[in-house]
């Protein structure tokens, strides 16, 4: 179980690189500091994609999660 | 035995500072081709690297600046040489071919079939992005000069200036990441 509240789910299906990433960098500033954002995708590439974002951009991503033909990506906002 | 941590780290801080003078979190990108994929490959690093929260700063030179010409655009008063290069070269990004498989032009077809099919920003959305973003353009005055390209037959873009090598190296000397596409 998880031990932390999504407060806004992102849908980023159907999107292929480098879109994920850039509507995270958009919609990061919408979450106030220690909420997540879990993220939907379709592109693989996000997987490796998110956690580089991340460590680039200070904040974390807490989990990740593979369903059929569908990614979902938890990302806290840390600063 | 008691530590000033602050201090140790301050002092630490400005070694490393040292080490690397002024490398800032920024990408100085060169774009050099008028081939469309490598248009599309400097566009996505460019928009992908904003995303990452650097500073972008293309420098369009050569076959690049092509791809800056606005379709509808003309000017007046270009010598002959000038109206030369302005027929031959692609009058704007979405004129560009491949640099591979162009096969006059049904590869470069197929590519943007597939791009479309595969939902992939097209050239003209990755520059309404990279507006958007705050990606900026800097346009090489000697290649506008040989190109007989003029200022009225450029696209507008929001962060977009002309310059000369030096402006370049200015930038690259501060940049953490340099590319040549």
């Amino acid at each position: 179980m998880a031990d932390y509240e999504v407060t806004k789910v992102l849908d980023l299906k159907g999107l292929p690189c480098p879109m994920p990433v850039v509507r995270m960098s958009q919609e990061i500033g919408s979450i106030e500091v220690g909420q997540v954002i879990e993220v939907h995708t379709t592109d693989p590439g996000s997987l490796a994609d998110f956690p580089a974002w991340a460590k680039s951009s200070g904040n974390e991503v807490l989990d990740t999660a593979q369903e059929e033909g569908l990614i979902k990506i938890f990302v806290k906002r840390v600063k | 035995m008691s530590v000033d941590v602050a201090q140790e780290l301050q002092e630490l801080k400005q070694k490393v500072d040292a080490l690397e003078p002024g490398a800032k979190p920024k990408l100085s990108m060169i774009v050099f081709s008028g081939d469309l994929d490598k248009m599309i490959a400097a566009m996505i690093i460019a928009t992908g690297a904003r995303a990452m929260g650097l500073e972008v700063v293309q420098f369009f030179t050569f076959w690049g600046t092509a791809a800056l010409r606005d379709a509808k655009g003309s000017a007046q008063g270009k010598d002959f040489m000038s109206k030369m290069f302005g027929w031959m070269l692609p009058k704007g990004r979405n004129k560009l071919t491949l640099s591979q498989m162009n096969m006059a032009g049904m590869g470069t077809a197929m590519i943007k079939d597939l791009m479309r099919k595969k939902n992939a920003p097209s050239l003209d959305q990755l520059f309404e992005m990279a507006g958007q973003l705050g990606v900026q353009i800097k346009i090489c005055e000697m290649s506008m000069d040989l190109m007989g390209f003029k200022r009225e037959e450029i696209i507008d873009y929001p962060h977009l200036d002309y310059c000369g090598v030096a402006v370049f190296l200015a930038e690259a000397q501060e940049s953490k990441i340099q590319l040549f596409i």
